[in-house]
């Protein structure tokens, strides 16, 4: 092997490791001790680089201008509340590596995240094992409260079943019953495509349809397919950018003179990054900012606008509501620990200040999914500000748009 | 008999070499307990031991053949989804698992290796880059097999029987970390015992001037493949153990991304030393969990560290004292 | 009927224009300078959000002419300061620096302009169909054809007739005689360098205005662009080309029949190549041997 002098390998080992030490050493985190005592930790996990960053982005702005309300007035049962956040990349190893660090290094009481709903499972399958409370502000995929679902994972936002029957009767409603989908090639793809199809053929309709690459660019194939097939509605359950191009190529060629356009989530962050023509068609928001009508949320956007310089969306909502959940929840169990928090919440009703719309909004207990109402309306260019680009047409309890608990598959094993 | 012996005997190492090989694995041995008062976590260590493992792997064929693979992710890829499907689908075994990926990623490697080991240099990389996509590619795409773009689940370790004395590994950041580290102390032994044999000397042979080996009669493209291969079962190896560990596999293990973490964390420790790439796999490991916890920007610092790294250290943290030494010693 | 099959042809040369394009400028970095430039990509993204941030002051035409010479200005800049320092080393140490590059404009890219995706305007009469009959023809996509095809040519002419493009070809054969012979080599270089990082740039610029702007978007081109020059032949120009259109219509013509297998076909393409003709279908036996 290599000949090296003994000191000198010595001495580069020894730097090396006071190197790797000291990094270390600066790495653990400041505690911020307020009259002596720890604070309670929440850990959020979420990709903060990649193709989900501006969502998840969103997601932590609300979290923390959640977190500095809570402190205001007073922190979780008598505590200071400290939110810290890890990026998961987008990479399902590194989010459950994060997620180890924050609960063996970092002793979180509670975990947040991931937007990404692979790694949402993943992650839970950890904060199961360690009986930490863990909440999924705005990963979409079903198992997550339905044939997976565990007794420590809670979710805000909506599941593609509830998102899909919502929007189906008013799109028929308002344009008829033959479709058209334009749905991704994976896990989430195939979910929205079934649980519109069954909400379709509920009343009576007929559908087309082509699944694509999810990083596909160019739609001319599938829209002369779908021009060519006369349908009423064109479903575009593409997400994030593949969505954006899907839209602005579908008003390019002209299409919506010939059909309506229509689909499940249309988020604010996507409608304001494309170019005027192409924000339009019917979706879901599972919660928007514009309600004129209720008090708290006109206050809220208010003093949100003034803290954070934006106006709230829906990802923004879903971090605050995430982290008021901990403190209504820990409030509720008088304690931190995993299973009596997670009892807690089964059946929570959340204040109006927290809900933030009209209606009952609660953690269903069979499923642990949150029930608010789904916000079904029309996008379209800004009117009164940059940000009034969608108006709310109905108000769909999410109860109903649900389903039960037996259809979403969930069997709840409480803690052992 | 005796002459057997005495020829193992040579191979093991002996002064220095053995005083490195007691530091090392003191340190690691005892890394529950001296790791989180530094700031870290057991699962972190375990990250490294599994990124090491593959590191060294590829450092077989980089470091000592001198060849340069950017695709070892795909072998690595292979041994977590071989090892994921293998226990979501077929037998709920942990071993077998195991062997099951090791094989697959090994295999898949050696075949790919017959197709390219004509080809030298840039255009080889370029091979091996294209062929590691292609399996990631399948991954991502093939749905309902591989769970697609999320990735494998609904798969966990299990329990490791020795007929009547169960290991449970399922739970426990520690106990598993010493699972990992016996399966690495087996792997590295192998490889430190072949380094050191005469295969392993043709293949430095080979680095070191290839069309004089072959003057010499060594068969350059079986020596080229054999390490090729040896390099992907172990990769792959690396590959099921992260699957164990993350209970977990996703198509991103396959991507080029990661292969160039590999060849990064190699060159970072000393390429052309035996323990270089776990000490590269350490520090690149722990700097990525440290800087992306600091700043959304992490990727740019870890560019720029790949650009100090090839401009300013080339040879890496263990190869940068290296006294001159004997041609041929590897 | 005729719809659909004119309308494969159209796509297929656009989808391999594209990438003839991107493969053409790695393919001469790769030929003279022996390093695979993982940052091409990202010299993509960075030319369309150049040609972003210049389209308000220059219109959508300047922007088109100047954004290019921008980033092949940035090329000369990074081929000055960091590859030149390496190219007579093992090859590992050119891709880790072009890797760890790629890493750094991506996340500049992202720093500068936001992870949000952001549209790119065009001139009205770009955004038309070209007759309503041929809704799925804009007149966009005949210009994007039109650019790339004068581009080539003028390459190919440009290598063919002028000195500098003697001596590239040269270079890729023998760089040393090249050398030998009194030719400024590390300026040549930079030069080749330059002009690979413009067509990366260019392509970046007509990309924008199709899918328009994000951090990622060079990424899926990349290794599209690997593939056709392994197709078509290491070391051959005209071999990349042909390689590029082949897995451009290939993918087209994919999607008609069976959408989700359009990417599939591309690999598939690679591994019989790989297997029938290592070499590449113009490529040149012991050129990498």
């Amino acid at each position: 092997m290599s000949q090296f002098d003994m000191s000198i390998r010595r001495r580069t080992l020894l730097k090396a490791g006071v190197a790797l030490g000291a990094s270390q050493v600066i790495a653990a985190p400041f505690i911020v001790t307020a009259l002596g005592e720890e604070p309670v930790k929440i850990g959020m996990v979420n990709p903060l680089t990649g193709v989900l960053s501006a969502l998840a982005q969103s997601e932590v702005d609300g979290a923390k201008y959640a977190e500095a309300e809570i402190n205001k007035k007073g922190g979780i049962l008598g505590r200071q509340v400290q939110l810290l956040v890890e990026d998961s990349a987008n990479d399902v190893g590194t989010g459950v590596q994060k997620t180890r660090k924050l609960i063996d290094r970092d002793q979180v009481d509670v975990i947040l995240g991931d937007v990404n709903s692979g790694i949402a499972y993943a992650m839970s399958q950890v904060t199961n094992e360690k009986k930490v409370l863990h909440i999924v502000p705005g990963g979409h995929t079903d198992p997550i409260t339905g044939t997976n679902c565990k007794w420590n994972v809670f979710r805000v936002c909506n599941t593609t079943s509830m998102d899909a029957n919502a929007v189906t009767p008013e799109l028929v409603k308002r344009f008829g019953k033959k479709w058209f989908f334009i749905s991704p090639d994976y896990a989430y793809g195939h979910t929205l495509q079934d649980a519109f199809i069954r909400a379709l053929t509920k009343l009576g309709g007929t559908y087309d349809g082509d699944f694509l690459p999810i990083n596909n660019t160019d739609f001319s194939a599938t829209l002369i397919k779908a021009k060519g097939y006369k349908p009423n509605v064109l479903l575009n359950n593409m997400g994030g950018l593949t969505q954006i191009n899907c839209m602005k190529q579908f008003t390019q060629f002209g299409m919506q003179k010939d059909m309506a356009l229509g689909g499940a989530l249309f988020e604010l962050e996507s409608i304001k990054s494309v170019p005027p023509e192409a924000q339009t068609g019917w979706w879901d928001m599972e919660w928007y900012w514009n309600q004129p009508n209720v008090p708290e949320v006109v206050k809220f956007v208010a003093d949100y606008r003034a803290a954070t310089k934006k106006t709230p969306s829906a990802r923004d909502w879903f971090g605050y509501v995430s982290m008021h959940t901990v403190r209504l929840a820990a409030d509720k169990a008088k304690s931190l620990d995993g299973p009596k928090v997670a009892k807690a919440l089964e059946d929570l009703e959340l204040p109006p200040d927290v809900a933030l719309q009209p209606g009952k909004v609660r953690y269903r207990a069979g499923d642990h999914e949150l029930m608010p109402n789904i916000f079904v309306g029309e996008a379209h260019s800004p009117k009164s500000g940059p940000d009034d680009v969608f108006t709310v047409a109905a108000l769909v309890p999410g109860e109903e748009a649900a389903g039960s608990v037996a259809d979403t598959g969930c069997k709840m094993e409480q803690p052992a | 008999m005796s002459a057997f012996f005495a020829a193992a005997r040579e191979r093991l190492p002996k002064g220095q070499d053995l005083i490195v090989l007691v530091v090392i694995w003191t340190l690691l041995v005892t890394v529950p307990f001296w790791l989180p008062s530094l700031g870290g976590y057991t699962a972190l260590a375990s990250k490294v031991l599994v990124f090491g493992l593959a590191a060294m792997g590829l450092n077989m064929l980089l470091g000592f053949t001198g060849v340069l693979s950017f695709g070892h992710a795909a072998y690595f890829g292979l041994g977590a989804y071989g090892a994921g499907l293998t226990l979501r689908y077929l037998v709920h075994s942990t071993p077998l698992a195991m062997l099951a990926g090791t094989l697959f990623g090994g295999l898949a490697g050696t075949l790919f290796g017959m197709l390219i080991v004509r080809r030298r240099g840039v255009y080889f990389a370029m091979c091996t880059i294209a062929f590691g996509q292609l399996w990631y590619y399948l991954a991502y795409s093939w749905n309902d097999f591989t769970g697609g773009f999320d990735g494998l689940r609904d798969f966990h370790r299990e329990p490791i029987g020795f007929g009547r004395f169960t290991f449970d590994i399922t739970q426990g950041e520690t106990r598993f970390y010493f699972f990992l580290l016996a399966i690495f102390a087996a792997a590295v032994a192998v490889m430190g015992l072949l380094l050191r044999s005469p295969f392993g000397r043709t293949l430095v042979a080979i680095r070191e001037n290839e069309r004089r080996a072959r003057f010499l009669g060594i068969p350059v493209e079986r020596h080229i493949w054999l390490s090729f291969s040896i390099s992907c079962f172990i990769a792959a190896l690396a590959g099921t153990l992260y699957a164990l560990l993350n209970n977990f596999a996703d198509p991103l293990t396959l991507h080029y991304s990661l292969s160039g973490y590999f060849v990064v964390m190699t060159v970072i420790g000393g390429m052309r030393t035996f323990w270089g790439p776990l000490v590269g796999a350490a520090l690149f490991v722990m700097l990525q969990d440290y800087i992306s916890s600091m700043t959304v920007n992490w990727m740019s610092f870890i560019g720029v560290i790949f650009i100090l790294v090839v401009l300013f250290f080339p040879r890496g943290l263990l190869g940068m004292r290296r006294q001159t030494r004997s041609a041929g010693k590897a | 009927m005729w719809q659909v099959v004119l309308f494969n042809v159209t796509n297929g040369l656009i989808i391999g224009a594209f990438y003839v394009l991107m493969a053409l400028g790695l393919s001469l970095i790769l030929n003279l300078s022996n390093v695979i430039n993982f940052a091409h990509g990202n010299f993509l993204a960075l030319g369309g959000y150049l040609a972003y941030t210049l389209s308000p002051a220059l219109g959508y035409w300047g922007a088109l002419l100047v954004s290019p010479l921008l980033t092949a200005l940035l090329g000369v800049a990074v081929e000055r300061l960091m590859i030149r320092r390496i190219y007579n080393r093992d090859p590992v140490y050119s891709l880790l620096l072009t890797f760890g590059l790629a890493f750094v404009i991506q996340d500049a890219c992202r720093y500068i302009w936001g992870p949000n995706g952001l549209p790119m305007g065009l001139p009205d009469m770009l955004a038309q169909p070209i007759t309503p009959a041929l809704f799925f023809i804009t007149w966009y996509r005949v210009f994007m054809v039109t650019i790339v095809i004068v581009t080539v040519v003028g390459l190919f002419a440009f290598l063919r007739h002028t000195r500098i493009g003697l001596r590239i070809r040269a270079g890729t054969f023998d760089l040393e005689t090249v050398a030998t012979l009194g030719v400024n080599v590390r300026n040549l270089r930079t030069f080749n360098f330059a002009v690979g990082c413009l067509l990366a740039g260019l392509s970046g610029v007509l990309a924008a205005g199709q899918i328009g702007l994000n951090p990622n978007m060079g990424d899926d081109l990349l290794m599209p662009s690997f593939i056709a020059i392994i197709v078509g032949g290491v070391g051959s120009l005209i071999g990349t080309l042909c390689g590029g259109l082949l897995i451009g219509m290939a993918a087209a013509l994919t999607t008609v029949f069976y959408p989700s297998a359009s990417e599939a076909v591309i690999y598939a393409i690679l591994m019989a190549v790989l297997l029938l003709r290592p070499r590449g279908l113009l490529g040149e036996e012991g050129m990498f041997s």
